[in-house]
């Protein structure tokens, strides 16, 4: 498949972002928990529940949720003692909603020319996935309309912005139980989202970027790994809105975006010819699963022979004028028939599935598919099968799912929510919930959008990025191409303020270097730069500006201590072998070359400064910045001609 | 629409439009600016003119209103739910299995209010009780397959509204359960005071043939996290199945969802406000570890009556002249005075450490007795025995006619003084019955274990 030969404005594209980004409040949404995350080992409690989905008042059950709960599903949450609080633990009501939080959000607000409602309610929505103890995620909308300018000129509206709690951690899964830390659950985020005016890829882009460098110049939001996501609702023209959750890296998004555009496209394609095949509705869903484990007996798949093995079944349905279409790849890599397999996997809790489209394959032989055709009733050129080997019910819900998805296709499009993946391509999640899944936080008094509110979030209004950029240049001498490139940094922040101490010593420009080209090659080299805290940063900067430390040794000093999470800048140079220079043997180093070089120097003034640092610098490169050096050299020698002069 | 919780302009404002609660309404204020939702109610208690409506997104926002606002009612309440029927699903199960045929043990729940088996109205995010037995399958199918299920709801009240006189109806209706057969009894309660109604109960059942399992929850039904299906499943299962016909209090025994426990209802105390485990038996161990999902009860105390061993026999009764007092530093004579000089026929005592009150209250509680009220003390201490002979002041109150109150509970002390008062009037068979162990609210010996190690 290539997908550059789809053209998104031909497929009538339409994305709306949701941007959720972490706050940086010294106190979490709903209680008195810092903000900061754990390792895994952290002084902490654990426990384990469950979640039971709860009914609407006509009766509605959240349906994955349901499911979750029957398969029984237990949650094992990590409590630590330093990042939560029996709030976290569902054992203690949630505290009033935090200001600080709320004059953030307010703030972004009025940046984005929203209009702040008069009073705001916190709601529960019901996620029972685990990763809210409470079973609901607290949200409230806090500002109504506004929006971003492209550079192009047009305008992306913000529909909505909300001030939420995040979720616990994920650890992982094993068996039943799935792991969650609880020192993310109720770090405050911002959620801002737009309207569906964006129409390729790129705008998606774009407008990610522009939200997310207007959130960063408020000082106010956390950054690194995990604390900015981005969700997505995407559609084509006779296409469905989807959901897709969890794009952590902005570069993958126009993937996304373009990979889900060509998705529902294929499928809608792939519904036409369901249709011009003549095929209903009713047949696809009238297929009966047979049980055709004896056809297997002796295979040479591994897959199967071990499921029989196991006292396991291998079942079969006939996908009625399929053939062919399973093949079909609905994004790079994936086919119609992963598309099912998902479906098997969430609904059947199997591993996979086997369908015509790629047998014989697997070892499984021709002479199989042979039987299998004829077990299902099943037309070759005309039909596709598909068959699950696992325990019955499993294999039996597993081919269920993947009838109910088959015959969805002839309408096109399900509903689905889909999880992205690094390749740029989703899979299923689970379906859309329904819209009757918010419920009034009654614990949480609503809290009224005064004046003095409003005065507070107008303190906290970002600059503009125009303004900033030319801040930048002014105070810092940046140059235009610099101040641009820091403006978009995620450590725009921390450069102000490194800039703002030492820039007296280092150059500022020299500083903003270390953010967009020491630290980005690094992360190309695949540094895990994110590990470098503000503190371990400032060490660096501020041993550079002492002359400390040559900047020479900066990007290796920087690799290390991103390597080596808790080390010091001290244990970085042991480490990498270079001596904390002492300036007073530098000193006196010069001070010998000037004297043995008094002649020349006496001759020559200051033309002799190149000797001088010739015969020092071998020693001391690596250790010591050459312009230091030079200083003193400079320093030396006019003492020396002051002598002469004295 | 006051109940709906507007007032001044905004109630103005609504009435004009003759919209109510789940109209869809339309909002046009005098700076322009529009809105449009379901009109919800406004729990906050507050004078402001806003009005609150929930959007089409699900979130709900407040609209600062005036005078010059104009408002409409868009569609009805009525119309809406009509139309969200017409278009809902049918309504699927909790849970695909039937309970397999076959006879199970008849359980009745008792209702008598709490959040326990509550429903939640989706349009305004209020908490109604749901009591029929049909409801009660619906929201927690599980206990279908534990037991035949009969409910009855004997009141509706907030639990700190309850009474003595209510735990009389309580008694009545559970002892009628029994004599129509019920093999075992839920009481759904809330939890503020349902130690207090459960120890009542165990000292009117003077003869038991089946348990009486009270149940509430920390986390009200209508959240998924919520402890009341696993609290109500564990209660049902001891109703069902316990070996013991005591009164018990089963609720979670950790902050997971792994075990209940089942707490002797005269030994059972609520120790924390917000936790699932709040409730913890103190000076002694609980009855039973529960593990609701496998069914299985295990002992961990030995029952004072087991099951089918008596007949039924009740004595109801509770007075309400009864004070339960909490000692302080300074507390003056003059209180206790009020007391006996309104008539009250029994004060508990809760002083300091082995049983003191300050020595200036000694003379007033001499009086107290001297004009037939039944005077108790037990301890702020809860833990321990209270023993009055150690200092001067304890026997200085025992000389005055003060009745120590060994290890009891100083509520459950309070409600055995309420139930034998209100049969008999001599205060020197009160006093013996005060001393004896009725229903295990006093243990004679406490082992070194039965301490908790607070964190250190």
């Amino acid at each position: 498949m290539d997908p550059s030969k789809y053209d998104p404005r031909e497929l009538g594209l339409r994305v709306g972002l949701e941007i959720h980004q972490q706050l940086d409040t010294r106190r979490k949404l709903f209680c008195s928990c810092p903000t900061t995350l754990v390792s895994e080992d952290a002084d902490k409690d654990e426990f384990i529940r469950q979640l039971r989905p709860t009914r609407s008042e006509l009766g509605e059950v959240d349906i994955a949720a349901l499911f979750e709960w029957r398969k029984g599903r237990l949650y094992h949450y990590h409590a630590p003692r330093a990042a939560s609080c029996l709030v976290e633990a569902d054992e203690e009501p949630p505290h009033e909603i935090n200001r600080e939080a709320v004059v953030i959000g307010l703030a972004v607000a009025l940046a984005l020319g929203s209009t702040p409602v008069d009073e705001i309610y916190v709601m529960r929505k019901i996620v029972i996935d685990g990763s809210n103890t409470t079973g609901f995620q607290r949200t409230a909308i806090i500002a109504l309309g506004g929006g971003i300018e492209l550079e192009s000129g047009k305008k992306i509206g913000v529909q909505t912005i909300a001030v939420e709690e995040d979720a616990a951690r994920k650890l992982g899964e094993e068996g039943r139980y799935t792991h969650y830390m609880l020192d993310r659950l109720g770090i405050p985020l911002i959620e801002i989202s737009t309207a569906p005016d964006i129409e390729t890829p790129e705008e998606a882009y774009e407008a990610a970027l522009t939200i997310g460098q207007l959130l960063r110049l408020t000082g106010r939001v956390k950054r690194g790994i995990g604390t900015i996501r981005q969700d997505l609702n995407v559609s084509i023209k006779g296409g469905v809105k989807t959901e897709i959750k969890g794009v952590q890296r902005l570069d993958l998004l126009p993937k996304i975006v373009l990979y889900e555009a060509i998705r529902q496209k294929r499928l809608l394609e792939i519904r036409d010819e369901l249709r011009s095949r003549g095929v209903s509705r009713r047949d696809v869903e009238s297929a009966e699963i047979v049980d055709v484990t004896g056809i297997f007996r002796g295979t040479r798949s591994k897959i199967i022979a071990r499921a029989i093995k196991r006292g396991g079944k291998v079942l079969a349905v006939k996908l009625p004028g399929f053939h062919g279409l399973l093949g079909v790849e609905v994004q790079p890599g994936r086919r119609f028939g992963t598309e099912l397999a998902d479906y098997a996997r969430f609904w059947g809790g199997v591993g996979g599935i086997f369908h015509t489209d790629e047998l014989p394959g697997y070892g499984i032989t021709e002479e199989e598919v042979e039987q299998l055709y004829k077990a299902v009733g099943a037309a070759r050129g005309r039909d596709a099968v598909v068959i699950v080997a696992d325990e019955e019910p499993k294999a039996r819900k597993a081919l269920q799912a993947v009838v109910e998805r088959a015959a969805a296709a002839l309408e096109g499009i399900p509903k689905e929510t889909r999880a992205a993946k690094e390749d740029g391509t989703t899979r299923f999640m689970r379906p859309q919930p329904g819209s009757a899944r918010m419920y009034p936080e009654t614990d949480i008094p609503p809290l009224e959008v005064t004046e003095d509110l409003l005065e507070e979030a107008r303190k906290l209004v970002p600059e503009k990025p125009s303004e900033k950029l030319r801040k930048l240049k002014e105070r810092y001498g940046l140059s235009d191409d610099l101040a641009r490139q820091i403006v978009r940094d995620v450590r725009l922040d921390l450069f102000e303020r490194l800039a703002e101490r030492y820039g007296d010593k280092v150059p500022p420009s020299y500083i903003a270097s270390i953010f967009t080209n020491i630290l980005r090659s690094l992360s190309r080299e695949g540094v895990p730069i994110d590990n470098l805290s503000d503190e371990s940063i400032e060490e660096v900067v501020s041993a550079a500006a002492q002359g400390r430390l040559a900047k020479d040794a900066v990007p290796d000093v920087l690799a290390y201590l991103a390597r080596n999470p808790g080390a010091r800048l001290d244990d970085a140079m042991k480490a990498l072998g270079i001596q904390a220079v002492d300036m007073s043997m530098v000193e006196s180093m010069v001070e010998e070359a000037v004297r043995a070089l008094e002649g020349e120097i006496r001759s020559r003034g200051y033309a002799a400064l190149s000797k001088v640092m010739g015969r020092v610098m071998p020693k001391l490169r690596g250790k010591v910045d050459g312009r230091t050096v030079a200083e003193i050299a400079k320093r030396k020698i006019s003492e020396l001609l002051g002598e002469r002069r004295g | 629409m006051e109940e709906a919780g507007y007032t001044g302009v905004a109630l103005r404002l609504l009435r004009r439009a003759g919209a109510r609660p789940g109209d869809r309404i339309r909002i046009e204020r005098s700076d322009g600016r529009v809105f449009e939702g379901v009109l919800m109610p406004r729990y906050a208690i507050s004078a402001r003119p806003i009005i609150v409506v929930k959007l089409d997104n699900g979130y709900n926002i407040g609209v600062r209103v005036d005078e010059g606002t104009r408002i409409e009612v868009v569609k009805t309440r009525e119309a809406i739910l009509h139309e969200a029927a017409a278009g809902a699903p049918a309504a699927v199960p909790l849970l695909e299995e039937q309970p397999p045929p076959g006879k199970r043990p008849r359980v009745t729940i008792l209702g008598t209010g709490g959040t326990i088996a509550s429903k939640v109205e989706y349009e305004t995010g209020a908490v109604r009780p749901a009591f029929s037995a049909e409801e009660i399958l619906e929201a927690v199918p599980e206990v279908g397959f534990i037991a035949d299920i009969s409910s009855r709801v004997v009141m509706n009240i907030l639990s700190e509204n309850m009474r003595p006189k209510y735990w009389e109806k309580i008694v009545d209706e559970a002892a009628k359960a029994i004599q129509e057969g019920a093999e075992g009894i839920v009481v759904a309660h809330g939890t503020d005071t349902m130690a207090y109604t459960a120890s009542a109960l165990a000292f009117a059942f003077r003869g038991l043939p089946v348990p009486i399992a009270f149940v509430g929850a920390q986390r009200s039904s209508d959240r998924p996290s919520s402890d009341a299906a696993f609290n109500l499943v564990a209660a049902t299962l001891v109703a069902a199945r316990a070996p013991f016909a005591e009164v018990v209090v089963v609720m979670h025994g950790e902050a997971g969802d792994t075990y209940a426990l089942a707490h002797r209802a005269t030994r059972v105390r609520k120790m924390h406000t917000s936790r699932r485990d709040a409730f913890q038996t103190i000076n002694g161990r609980p009855l039973a570890k529960i593990y609701p999902f496998e069914g299985r009860i295990e002992l961990r105390d030995k029952p004072l009556r087991e099951r089918g061993r008596e007949e039924l026999h009740v004595v109801n009764g509770f007075e309400e002249k009864v004070a339960l007092v909490k000692y302080y530093p300074g507390m003056e004579a003059e209180l206790i005075d009020f007391l006996v000089d309104r008539g009250y026929r029994g004060i508990v005592l809760e002083g300091t450490g082995l049983g003191h009150v300050g020595e200036w209250l000694v003379e007033s509680i001499r009086r107290a007795v001297e004009q037939g009220v039944v005077v108790v003390m037990t301890s702020q201490t809860l833990f321990g025995r209270v023993n009055m002979n150690v200092y001067t002041t304890g026997r200085k109150l025992l000389q005055a006619g003060v009745i120590p109150g060994e290890d009891m509970l100083p509520e459950v002390a309070f409600v055995k003084l309420s139930w034998i008062l209100a049969h008999t009037h001599d205060p020197r068979e009160a006093g013996r019955m005060l001393r004896e162990n009725l229903a295990g609210e006093i243990t004679y010996r406490h082992t070194l274990d039965l301490y908790p190690r607070w964190p250190h």
